[in-house]
């Protein structure tokens, strides 16, 4: 299963981090702290997996962030890097051209998502479309609610 | 929380959208997890999850049932019969149009659902040949139609690679998982040969001949300039060597030894070592490269190689000279950077045989050796700058005067120099280098013939012997309080003693008190040379009837004592001994009686426990535990509270019966537990194997 979920910048900024074990806040601290060098050092050429104590570091890096994931030792490493590319094609629909900003800005968003993609550390939704579409119920959603508020007041002030 | 909302999570994962249903199975996952109890009310409905028409949702049913299957291994009899429907569910997904478009990575459909399929086929085909036999089709398609150029096609296969080689598949089946290793290895992708090497590090377990074939890439590997494959190829390599392809491999590693990073060569050095002395050809080539391994990375070498190494070349007589030679030429060339490890190992063999080296000593070079020239004086040269050194180690110095009190006897032209050599360290502050010194330079007032006879070679160790002894507890050893006494007689043995008992190692003359028989202790008086390998025991006869009168205090009786002189038919007494130091200061002495005589089973041990700590100890509280031929009897001790400085002492006796006296030899182990000064509760556990003979 995937213990963690964390993007980084290229300076080691954190934008995201999701955590699907018990970690208490300094322990997820100090993963985060020590995770940062290990990751940021390496040079292009290598792999993209790493031991470290008893979970393997998968990363990979977008333009400049890196989405690193912490497994079990036993998994397939592969396929867990295709699950971060399928939660890079989620952003990438639905942002239309997802740069960092776009995470920076609505981060929220990017929470949601990925709670349509991965529950409890296990892959929920292979189906793109399928997630797409959730996140576009829950925004309209979002909508009704807001319309129906300014309709209330509106109806209200009249 | 989790109780109160199985129910409800029950509910939804039954009937419910599949948006919900899904969502309902994954949380299942954590409820188990967090109360495994809850586990039988999910069993069955995981399984219906797979009837399921969405592809979430049979994934959700798959991670469930893989996730209680991890947790409780034996619902995997439960699961079973649903193997031809898994095995049915990936058939599908791998025709064409089997899934719907949305599903497709890179051309393979659904491949996140294909590899928790495989995963779950893997736990329960293992060790059931019937489950087995109906995955193997499928498992056979899928590793031979896979699109392998892109990432998703990759991770299918590898999952299918790691199914096959986990359970029971017939050999053709086998043979196609290590040749998509082997395809996996060839790839330039660093991703793809990580992920190889680890999968066959798993499978050189089961079947080495198949991976030998890739050893040439491996062993490439080993070199990347990927840490994380160079760690997993050098595992591999350790695996996959025997005695066909040890040389190369070990040039290979030797090789890479003198270019890797420092994080690697303690680990590097020790698998080498292990390597060459698990499976060396012959005795020349394992000495040679053993010596290679110590030039390049000597720092790392630990102290049992180069004992194991020393006692390797005392049982190959005809390559003395050969060894003391390489050694010669090693340390003459290295001697500035040389470490400890080849420091000790070249001094001991330039000692025990160095007249060998001496040209015209009349043996013949080896073939393919060059020669070396050197002379009595350049032997001594050499001792004398290892010992002039002021970075030496102490253990370095102590070896290097035996070795030159050796060459007194060996090199009688360079006497007079050798003494000057030894006497300079007459006041060193080291006491083990000190006592040495004077102990040797005590030697030179003997007649020569005499001191000949001590310094004769030594006799060859037995290496059975010493690989035993190695298992056992080592205990450290106080040097001897001898040397004081007048006569000739006890001042030789006490020097051979201060040569024997001596620090870090086995102990030999422990037993104490009295007299030891002549013929045991004058063989490992002679050279006292290599100080822990006396422990070995001494083999062989010697002359001089040398009575050792040798007092070791920290000694827990000897391994391999000398027959104990005509001990009188009963009862029998032997003197304390310490069994047990502990880190604090507490400690623990034996004192062993025979009441009734040496040949029966029942020993009384009167424990005596002391404090030589600060502070007191109070809930001082002693358990022994014995095997299963002998009894214990613990009587209650005289105290729990043990006074600092020693001040006042502990008395417990112990009864022990061996009923297979003789055959088998006592051993006990202790669990200490008291309170220390401060009031926290230590515990400590030691293990006394070297009871005294007899006992």
């Amino acid at each position: 299963m995937i213990h963690f979920l964390i993007l980084m910048s290229r300076q080691g900024k954190v934008r995201l981090a999701k955590w699907y074990s018990t970690y208490t806040q300094k322990e997820r601290a100090r993963v985060v702290k020590e995770i940062t060098p290990l990751v940021l050092s390496r040079p292009l050429k290598l792999c993209n997996f790493l031991d470290w104590k008893n979970v393997k570091l998968i990363y990979k890096r977008y333009a400049s962030l890196y989405f690193v994931c912490g497994v079990d030792a036993g998994d397939n490493e592969l396929i867990t890097l295709e699950i971060i590319h399928e939660f890079v094609e989620v952003l990438d629909r639905y942002f239309g051209n997802v740069c960092e900003l776009d995470l920076i800005f609505n981060f929220h968003k990017a929470y949601y998502i990925l709670d349509e993609l991965l529950v409890a550390g296990e892959l929920q939704e292979p189906n793109k479309k399928a997630i797409h579409k959730a996140i576009g119920d829950q925004d309209q959603l979002v909508e009704n609610a807001k319309n129906g508020v300014e309709e209330g007041q509106g109806a209200a002030g009249r | 929380m989790a109780r109160d909302l199985a129910p409800d999570v029950e509910r939804i994962m039954e009937n419910g959208s599949p948006y919900l249903r899904k969502k309902a199975a994954l949380c299942a996952i954590r409820i188990i997890k967090k109360v495994p109890d809850m586990m039988e009310s999910f069993v069955e409905r995981a399984a219906t999850l797979l009837k399921a028409a969405d592809g979430a949702v049979q994934l959700a049913g798959v991670s469930l049932m893989l996730q209680i299957v991890e947790l409780d291994p034996t619902q995997v009899d439960m699961y079973r019969p649903h193997v031809p429907a898994l095995c049915q569910l990936l058939k599908r997904l791998l025709q064409p149009g089997g899934a719907p478009a949305d599903y497709d990575v890179s051309g393979i459909a659904n491949p996140f659902l294909q590899v928790k399929l495989l995963r779950l086929l893997r736990h329960l085909g293992r060790g059931h040949a019937e489950a087995s036999d109906q995955m193997s089709d499928i498992l056979a398609q899928v590793a031979s139609n896979i699109d392998a150029s892109r990432n998703a096609g990759n991770a299918v296969l590898y999952e299918t690679v790691q199914t096959i080689m986990g359970v029971e598949s017939i050999g053709g089946l086998r043979v196609l998982a290590v040749n998509t290793l082997g395809k996996f290895l060839a790839n330039r992708d660093n991703n793809m040969r990580y992920v190889a090497l680890n999968t066959l590090a798993k499978v050189v377990a089961v079947d080495t001949q198949a991976v030998q074939r890739h050893r040439a890439t491996i062993v490439e590997c080993v070199k990347d300039a990927d840490v994380s494959i160079r760690r997993r190829a050098l595992e591999l390599v350790y695996g996959l060597v025997n005695e066909g392809n040890i040389r190369a491999l070990t040039r290979e590693l030797l090789d890479y030894l003198a270019v890797c990073d420092a994080e690697f060569k303690p680990d590097l050095t020790s698998k080498i070592a292990t390597l060459i002395q698990r499976f060396a050809p012959d005795k020349r080539w394992h000495i040679d490269n053993l010596l290679q391994v110590m030039t390049q990375a000597g720092s790392y070498v630990k102290e049992e190689v180069c004992r194991a190494l020393i006692v390797l070349i005392t049982n190959a007589p005809d390559l003395h000279a050969y060894a003391v030679r390489a050694m010669y030429r090693n340390l003459h060339a290295y001697q500035d950077v040389a470490d400890t490890s080849l420091l000790i190992t070249s001094l001991w063999c330039v000692g025990e045989f160095g007249e060998m080296l001496v040209a015209g000593s009349g043996v013949p070079l080896l073939e393919g050796e060059p020669a070396v020239s050197c002379s009595d004086r350049d032997i001594v040269d050499l001792v004398a700058t290892v010992l002039a050194k002021k970075a030496a180690d102490v253990v370095v110095r102590e070896y290097a005067l035996t070795a030159a009190m050796k060459l007194t006897a060996r090199l009688p032209g360079q006497v007079p120099r050798l003494q000057a050599l030894l006497a300079r360290f007459n006041r060193s502050a080291a006491l083990e280098v000190q006592s040495r010194s004077s102990e040797y330079t005590r030697m030179f007032k003997l007649a020569p013939p005499m001191r000949a006879q001590l310094l004769e070679r030594m006799p060859a160790l037995d290496e059975a012997e010493y690989l035993r002894n190695m298992g056992a507890e080592v205990r450290p050893s106080v040097p001897s309080t001898g040397g004081a006494a007048a006569a000739p007689a006890t001042s030789s043995a006490a020097a051979s003693a201060g040569g024997a008992a001596a620090a870090a190692g086995g102990d030999l003359l422990g037993d104490l008190g009295d007299a030891l028989a002549p013929a045991s202790t004058s063989a490992p008086a002679a050279a006292g040379g290599l100080d822990d390998l006396l422990a070995v025991g001494p083999v062989g006869a010697s002359a001089g009837g040398v009575a050792a009168d040798v007092l070791d205090l920290l000694d827990g009786g000897s391994k391999e004592p000398p027959a104990p002189p005509a001990p009188p038919p009963e009862p029998v007494s032997f003197p304390p001994a310490v069994v047990f130091q502990g880190a604090t200061g507490v400690a623990i002495r034996f004192a062993f009686h025979k009441p009734g005589g040496k040949d029966s089973g029942v020993t009384e041990i009167t424990a005596t426990y002391a404090n030589a700590g600060p502070a007191a100890v109070t809930d001082f509280n002693v358990q022994a535990a014995v095997p299963k031929f002998m009894q214990l009897r613990l009587e209650p001790a005289s105290g729990t509270t043990l006074p600092g400085q020693g001040a006042g002492a502990v008395v417990q006796k112990v009864y022990v019966n061996n009923s297979q006296h003789g055959v088998k030899a006592l051993a006990m182990r202790l669990r200490i537990s008291y309170k220390d000064a401060t009031g926290s509760p230590v515990v400590e556990q030691t293990e006394v194997t070297a009871f005294p003979a007899g006992c």
